[in-house]
């Protein structure tokens, strides 16, 4: 399990376009760099990013070692109704992680 | 006198060289997206750009890409593209990516937005490997292919130096 950190409202009006911004705990290790011995460090990044919200699909981000370590994303979502947005993540060694959020919209 | 003659004979074979081979770089057609003279890495950019859009054309503009002038480190630099797109279920921007010019590899980020969207911007950290152009091309709805270039002095280069 991976960490993250999220930032987004928590409350926001119907139709209102909201900003959201996630940054992952992850050294997305390109595969240039070596370690004290000299052995390559295999690369290792968070290739893949999706956000869902209600259940929908709402963004999703594909990514490479050209991404700085310890990613972050800031991307906008229309609030449609009150629901989870939720974040799940995968690096390439298979390993996962994953938020939710609550987000309340009002009329 | 024939010395002379052939010489300036030469001369002007070579001049005639020189205008059909300039005409003919000027007439070359160059990637869009490259009004400087064609470099060295535009060989794995080009390709890239092309598998994207599948050989369709690219036109500058709508798409706004905003990075610093001069990074001082290459291992994060913030990077920000916009499109300017009504996003709604009849016109939205269905992804952006982005491109380097002199990373190992050329595709930075793929970004597959909706209407839901609401607002076509995204915002990110990347690696630059080098002082070097970063393309983003945004895909329409419609189809179409919008693009912007950016140029960006780094002081330090990610991945070089092995830390």
């Amino acid at each position: 399990m991976m960490l993250s950190r999220i930032q987004m409202p928590l409350k926001a009006r119907a139709g209102e376009v909201i900003e959201i911004r996630i940054a992952i705990q992850h050294p997305m290790e390109t595969g240039y760099r070596q370690d004290e011995m000299g052995k390559s460090i295999p690369a290792n990044v968070v290739n893949h990013l999706v956000c869902n919200y209600g259940g929908k699909e709402i963004f999703r981000a594909e990514m490479g070692t050209g991404i700085a370590a310890n990613p972050y994303l800031a991307f906008f979502a229309v609030a449609g109704a009150s629901g989870e947005v939720e974040f799940s993540w995968t690096d390439d060694k298979g390993e996962t992680g994953e938020a939710r959020v609550p987000l309340a919209v009002t009329a | 006198m024939p010395g002379a003659d052939s010489f300036n004979a030469r001369v002007d074979r070579l001049r005639r060289r020189f205008l059909a081979r300039a005409v003919a770089v000027a007439a070359a057609p160059l990637p869009l997206l490259f009004t400087r003279s064609a470099s060295a890495q535009d060989d794995t950019i080009v390709p890239a750009i092309r598998e994207f859009t599948k050989g369709a054309a690219v036109r500058r503009g709508r798409v706004k890409l905003e990075l610093p002038r001069l990074a001082d480190n290459g291992n994060s630099v913030a990077l920000k593209v916009s499109v300017s797109s009504p996003m709604t279920a009849a016109d939205f921007v269905r992804g952006i990516h982005l491109f380097s010019e002199k990373n190992p590899r050329p595709v930075i980020a793929r970004f597959f937005l909706g209407p839901q969207s609401g607002r076509a911007e995204v915002n990110t950290r990347i690696r630059l490997a080098g002082t070097q152009r970063v393309v983003a091309v945004a895909e329409l709805s419609d189809g179409s292919f919008w693009s912007d270039v950016a140029d960006v002095s780094v002081t330090l280069s990610a991945c070089l130096d092995g830390t």
